[in-house]
């Protein structure tokens, strides 16, 4: 047990989160929008977990939960032993200082009537107690850890890229020396050429203070190059589980296979080479109550699949792959 | 030769905005040609003025903010730039659709998906009101969605995203376009939706023999769908082939740093290339060739810092602009 505590920085465990589908004149609660459905996970210190999935699947509700800006309807969540959804307002703040967040979009992120100067220390003034000299020189040195120069310092947001706006973020988020960022979609809003920037910013980041991420993405190639080990979620659940690699070589669910067969590739290079057909969309109305939740797509599902929800279970063959499918 | 089958032929297209601080140069000299039923791509990063292109073929470029400032636009035999604005309404729509990237921004809120696909069919086509919901139906069918009798009369937020943008590639194509021109059709779907958005694209095309102005800033996408694809940066076009060849053996480094900047699957690597510094900024380009600052180190020179590289064709169908590119004179 002791050794479980030191190899994980976060664990959540079945995390449920909720939310009420409201009906009629009254806004009575017909139903609930399952966001996050017995979610379990753990991250190992110094590595990076990434959760892929289509939008809708519940990524952002779990990033969420763990900063505790949605309240969690049951589970658990744990920090460095500290149980995260009980802790007080006071604990919270704690928290906040040792677990960033950095969002999809740096230009909706970043407040366009303050300058990246005071972007970057305000974190400092309010947690940190650093002033005058020390603080002038704290933002310095953050502005060059992510590769900006100082004259940027009086500019506003809009006076900067797309790129360079995300490594404010990253420099803002950086400011607390946190030991736990969570990273959704940050390179989703960008170029190509900037987004190779980003990540290899990303990973210099880690290697020098050996941070911990969560990494959430739509882009499975991204997350393969990224993430240390990747968990695809499928309607607020983890529906497959493995180290990076193993997961493309031998992706064992049928929705990941799905979204394998769904990225375009630059090597088969030609139109006329037939392109798999993918799977249909989540289904709109919410009649996931039994079964797996991917049946609806699914050409293996039989009556198993219909009436009883698979869960996350380790594979035979291989360690640490693990995956929720009565067909595997 | 090419000018013989090609449906649609832009030649050194130039399109200007023009701001309080200065000019900003949006496209530059921009050719290429569209065949019948062929899909070409165009491939850039945001803001290299891909959608300025789309938007002089539609001639929608705000009359107020920008202005096409030579060139040349020949669709079916006429020159569009020379067109009357009422003669341009009866090709918008009808002979040329666009599908832009946002679904749920192009829909119109408060009208019904019948409405809307109705209307085009309506003005363009000549037909009343119940003729044309009849029309809509059967565009719906057409595009994939199921039971198209019910969703005709619902508003475009009763959709998801991947339905309003069939609902969308609907209304483009209830009139038959000859030319159909996609403003990076699924940049806001997720990966499986996106898929089949562009298999139901191929699957029109296959029909009705409409062509595709495929924009994107995919590569992957361009890769997989399109016939010929073009790439452009800084407002200029900078390479230009068939996409076995583009990808392949790029030929010009901005190509060849795109390409590997891509994570690919399978792939093992600790650390991605880059292309160093930003993308141009449109309003103070750089001298000569507008991508010299970023160029690979070691191969731009003087010469590429002082004159301004031309599309040329160094093997038979490929085209560059890079005076270091083998062949280029």
């Amino acid at each position: 047990m002791v050794s479980c505590k030191d190899k994980y920085l976060l664990k959540v465990e079945e995390l449920r989160v909720y939310f009420p589908a409201n009906k009629g004149v009254f806004r009575r609660t017909a139903d609930y929008i399952r966001a996050a459905d017995g979610v379990t996970f753990g991250i190992e210190r110094g590595q990076t977990f990434g959760l892929v999935g289509a939008s809708g699947c519940g990524k952002t509700t779990i990033a969420k939960s763990i900063l505790r800006l949605l309240p969690a309807t049951s589970g658990r969540i744990t920090f460095e032993q500290v149980d995260v959804l009980q802790a007080n307002m006071a604990k919270i703040r704690q928290l906040r200082k040792q677990i960033s967040l950095i969002f999809q979009n740096p230009h909706s992120s970043l407040n366009p009537r303050i300058t990246v100067g005071n972007t970057i220390s305000e974190p400092l003034k309010v947690h940190k107690n650093v002033t005058g000299s020390e603080l002038t020189e704290r933002v310095a040195e953050l502005l060059s850890k992510v590769g900006i120069s100082q004259d940027y310092i009086n500019r506003y947001p809009h006076e900067l890229s797309g790129g360079q706006r995300q490594r404010i973020a990253i420099a803002r988020v950086l400011a607390l020396q946190p030991k736990f960022i969570v990273c959704d979609e940050p390179t989703s809003a960008v170029d190509v050429s900037v987004q190779s920037q980003i990540l290899n910013l990303l990973k210099d980041l880690q290697e020098t203070f050996g941070l911990t991420y969560l990494f959430i993405s739509h882009d499975l190639t991204v997350v393969e190059f990224f993430c240390d080990i990747v968990a695809v979620m499928y309607m607020g659940r983890i529906v497959e589980q493995a180290p990076a690699q193993q997961l493309h070589r031998e992706p064992l669910h049928p929705h990941t296979r799905s979204l394998i067969s769904a990225i375009p590739k630059l090597k088969q290079g030609h139109r006329l080479s037939q392109i798999a057909s993918a799977g249909s969309e989540l289904p709109s109305t919410p009649n996931w109550l039994t079964g797996c939740p991917f049946h609806h797509n699914c050409s293996l599902a039989d009556n198993r699949c219909l009436n009883k929800t698979p869960q996350l279970m380790e594979s035979n063959n291989q360690k640490g792959h693990f995956v929720a499918c009565w067909k595997c | 030769m090419s000018e013989n089958n090609s449906l649609l032929s832009v030649r050194n297209l130039s399109v200007s905005f023009f701001a309080e601080e200065g000019v900003v140069r949006a496209a530059h000299k921009v050719s290429f040609s569209i065949k019948t039923s062929q899909t070409f791509g165009l491939v850039g990063e945001s803001g290299c003025g891909k959608s300025s292109v789309a938007l002089s073929i539609m001639r929608l470029i705000p009359a107020n903010q920008g202005q096409i400032v030579g060139g040349e636009i020949a669709f079916d035999g006429q020159n569009l730039l020379e067109l009357s604005e009422k003669q341009m309404r009866r090709i918008r729509g009808n002979k040329i659709a666009i599908v832009f990237q946002e679904p749920t921004a192009s829909l119109n809120p408060v009208y019904t998906v019948g409405d809307q696909i109705a209307e085009a069919i309506m003005l363009h086509k000549n037909k009343d009101k119940t003729q044309a919901w009849k029309a809509a139906v059967e565009m719906l069918r057409k595009v994939g969605i199921k039971e198209p009798q019910q969703r005709i009369s619902q508003y475009p937020h009763q959709m998801s995203g991947g339905m309003q943008q069939r609902a969308i590639i609907a209304i483009a194509t209830s009139c038959e376009p000859a030319l159909l021109i996609a403003d990076e059709p699924t940049t806001a779907l997720d990966m499986i939706v996106q898929t089949q958005i562009l298999n139901l694209l191929d699957e029109l095309q296959k029909q009705t023999g409409m062509s595709i102005l495929l924009i994107t800033h995919d590569l992957g996408i361009a890769a997989e769908r399109a016939d010929e694809v073009a790439v452009m940066y800084a407002s200029r076009i900078v390479e230009k082939a068939d996409p076995r060849l583009l990808f392949s053996k790029p030929l010009h480094p901005y190509t060849e740093g795109l390409l590997k900047a891509l994570p690919r699957l399978g792939q093992s690597t600790k650390r991605l290339e880059t292309i160093p510094g930003t993308v141009a900024e449109p309003m103070y380009l750089p001298s000569g060739c507008k991508f010299h600052p970023r160029c690979r180190t070691g191969c731009h020179d003087k010469h590429c810092q002082t004159f301004e590289p031309e599309l040329k064709e160094v093997e038979p169908a490929r085209w560059v602009a890079c005076w270091h590119a083998p062949g280029y004179q």
